[in-house]
């Protein structure tokens, strides 16, 4: 079988950012979102092939076989080596299938979105350059492309939220992503370097192997009581953790809403955060043997933390936009939490393929939600759920999308979310209960938060607003339909057929005790919302002040960026920053500056003798010729 | 062989001619004087090698050709700088060293 077109997938939306971005004065607006889009559809066909002929025809003797396209790009020792290729297998199939269906729909969804934009061209050349990064992220096929492509995806997700680049807003946002997500790939970086050092080689192929030398020797060496595979494979995880936004690298996600809503649908949501998981998944042999899975370990509880922790958060806040992106955060916790309790043979797996699966349905019902929440913002102009309420009757299309993908995020049973959230408990159940009973917490707070929002937004009171809220254009409200089915539709793949750590397809079969405790604890989530915000009331100002403390810390979101402020401000500006220039400035400055200082008033003592008279000059010439004169001759005569 | 006058009578002669030369080129104010000490020094120049030329190599005549290039040298040399004093007039306004320091530091 040749999979070689899909070197195509990632190549076309390089092109388009190349054309879109060099000519995009020339261009006119009614024309590069179409371009986008196109080719933006061309690649989602070329993944759907791709991924159809792989699930159905990839196996050799019921395993999933590896498809590799590489060629040698960088030689540092004879071993290693960068190589640039395409790695074709079962979960980069899917990840493109992701990546490129939200990708199309969302560069749809923006030619009605940005409409009227003076940036329009320069915002479809980003999606593009965006698409060709997550693109090479997805199938890259060692370490060292992997973080290359990480790092683009990095840089065109700093360009995008900074879209807006006039708001002083946006710009700091922009500038926090990157520093956070920069700040923990420097963790990544040292990984890949440690993995390089002690193994030598970054192909994902050796790496992963489970009977190759890097599994089976990685008690080798060892640091401060672990190994030092250990010790990188943690370390990748912090670079993991920052673009998924995991505690404590979390802080830059809702800053990340000030740019425009299809971005935070397309990166925030559904692609490049979830990017750490898949960085995660990629390496999960390694994850799992390498010294019985303590990294593994790592991986879970920071998981179920931020699952946790995010969803506390979400009950409080009342930008729209930041609900969301605390709900994706915890999701994403969901994600880590159920590799890190997955196994590696047959029926272990579970957490792994759930993971998987629960990245594909979350990408789809997160994207709509944010799709949505997009319409809702286009047609009032407003983040906040206090300007909103009884938007049912404007925004009929909206209303219904947005209460499937709620529907489908609270795992309520026969929509999409229902039945991957049920595989990530059935996994956590298996393997550790405290991570269990905090996720089926969080199932309940999901619901709860969700409903309060779809509550918030549609029903209650009708606010003063502008003009009347009208419904999004078609190029709006098709995608938001198409991911509403996708929402629904995504759950009845039986994704166990495709995806498992050890590529051998397995049986997972729902486990109704554990579903109908998870989905009774969603439903209990909706009928509190539904109480509390489906008519104008005060329950929750009496709940929030019977909570007190609490409830201010939770909506002020733990103080994490004023810690971050304290250990940046005071710590390492005050106490490092400053000494040190100081330092530069009367030392290294002052030293180079008396120099010069010295040197002028030498010259301002001696420049007399440039007196501009020739006859100066020529009294000089002819004095040094009488000297030279005398001593040639002295010399002679001796 | 000069009748009645020696090498050294002529060359004391050269000597007072070049070393007025250089004292003009050194006081003068006036650049067309200035100009007149560096023909001086040239004319000493040229009387040197041709009464060198007489009495070393009697049968040859390198020195007095020579002292015809110094004259031609001179005689161009004068035009050039007698177009650069003019310039400068015009500039100026004067032809007097003092007013030629701009170009000092």
């Amino acid at each position: 079988m040749d999979f070689s077109y899909t070197i195509l997938i990632p190549l076309i939306p390089l092109a388009l950012f190349v054309i879109l971005g060099l000519f995009s004065k020339k261009i006119p607006a009614s024309i590069s979102g179409w371009m986008g889009s196109i080719g933006l559809g061309v690649t989602f066909v070329l993944s759907y092939y791709a991924a159809y002929q792989y699930y159905l025809n990839g196996k050799l003797n019921g395993v999933y076989q590896p498809f590799i396209y590489k060629y040698n790009w960088l030689n540092f020792t004879d071993k290693l080596h960068i190589d640039m290729g395409v790695l074709i297998d079962p979960i980069s199939v899917m990840m493109l299938v992701v990546v490129s269906t939200i990708s199309f729909m969302v560069n749809l969804y923006s030619i009605g979105y940005m409409k009227g934009d003076d940036g329009f061209t320069r915002f479809f050349a980003y999606l593009a350059l965006f698409s060709f990064s997550m693109f090479g992220l997805v199938l890259s096929t060692n370490l060292f492309q992997i973080y290359i492509f990480w790092e683009l995806v990095g840089a065109s997700s700093f360009l995008l939220i900074g879209y807006y680049y006039t708001k002083p807003s946006a710009v700091s946002a922009a500038k926090k992503a990157f520093i956070v997500t920069r700040f923990a790939d420097f963790g990544f970086l040292v990984g890949i370097l440690i993995i390089g050092y002690y193994t030598g080689t970054w192909d994902f192929q050796e790496l992963n192997n489970p009977e190759g030398s890097v599994i089976t020797n990685w008690a080798a060496t060892s640091f401060m009581g672990l190994s030092v595979i250990t010790w990188a494979l943690i370390l990748i995880f912090m670079g993991g953790a920052g673009k998924s936004a995991m505690l404590p690298f979390h802080i830059w996600l809702p800053d990340a809403m000030e740019g425009p809503t299809p971005v935070s649908a397309l990166i925030h949501a559904a692609t490049m955060v979830v990017a750490g998981v898949y960085l995660v998944a990629r390496l999960f042999p390694m994850y799992y043997f390498v010294e019985d899975g303590f990294a593994l370990q790592v991986v879970a509880y920071v998981g179920a933390i931020s699952s946790l922790f995010a969803a506390i958060i979400a009950l409080t806040q009342n930008d729209i936009k930041r609900v969301l992106a605390f709900s994706t955060m915890s999701q994403i916790g969901y994600m880590m939490l159920a590799l890190g309790v997955s196994g590696y043979h047959g029926h272990d797996g579970l957490g792994f393929m759930a993971s998987m699966f629960h990245l594909f349905t979350h990408a789809m019902f997160k994207g709509l939600l944010f799709l949505a929440a997009g319409s809702v913002i286009h047609a009032i102009h407003s983040n906040y759920l206090q300007d909103m309420g009884g938007l049912r009757k404007y925004l009929p299309i909206t209303h219904i999308t947005f209460l499937i993908a709620a529907l489908s995020i609270s795992g309520v049973p026969l929509f999409a979310g229902f039945f991957s959230k049920d595989e990530i408990l059935a996994a956590a159940y298996e393997n550790n209960m405290l991570i269990y009973i905090s996720s089926v917490f969080v199932a309940g707070l999901t619901a709860f938060y969700m409903f309060r929002l779809y509550f918030g937004i549609f029903w209650g009171k009708e606010k003063e607003y502008e003009h009347t809220p009208h419904e999004s254009p078609m190029s709006m409200t098709i995608p938001m339909m198409f991911l509403a089915f996708m929402s629904i539709a995504g759950g009845y793949i039986h994704f166990s057929k495709y995806i498992s750590p050890d590529h051998m397809p397995f049986e997972a079969h729902l486990n109704y005790y554990l579903a109908a405790i998870a989905s009774t604890v969603g439903l209990i989530g909706i009928v509190l919302a539904f109480i509390f915000y489906k008519k104008e009331n005060n329950l929750s100002e009496r709940f929030s002040h019977a909570f007190g403390v609490f409830y201010k810390w939770t909506y002020n979101k733990f103080y994490f960026d004023e810690i971050y402020l304290f250990v940046t401000k005071k710590i390492i500006f005050g106490l490092v920053a400053t000494p040190a220039a100081w330092f530069d400035k009367n030392v290294v400055d002052a030293s180079m500056i008396g120099i010069g200082n010295v040197t002028e008033s030498f010259s301002e003592k001696i420049k007399g003798m440039q007196s501009g008279k020739f006859q100066d000059y020529a009294m000089g010439f002819i004095s040094g010729g009488v000297v030279i004169a005398i001593v040639v001759f002295y010399l002679w005569i001796n | 062989m000069i009748e009645g006058i020696s090498i050294y009578e002529i060359l004391t002669l050269s000597s007072i001619v070049f070393f007025i030369g250089v004292y003009g080129f050194f006081t003068r104010e006036n650049l067309i004087t200035v100009l007149m000490s560096i023909e001086l020094i040239l004319n000493a120049s040229a009387i040197n090698f041709v009464i060198i030329n007489t009495y070393l190599y009697p049968d040859f005549l390198q020195g007095a050709v020579f002292s015809i290039f110094i004259i031609a040298m001179a005689a161009a040399e004068t035009a050039l700088a007698i177009a650069i004093i003019i310039n400068l007039y015009k500039l100026v306004a004067s032809v007097e060293v003092k007013d030629t320091e701009r170009l000092k530091y």
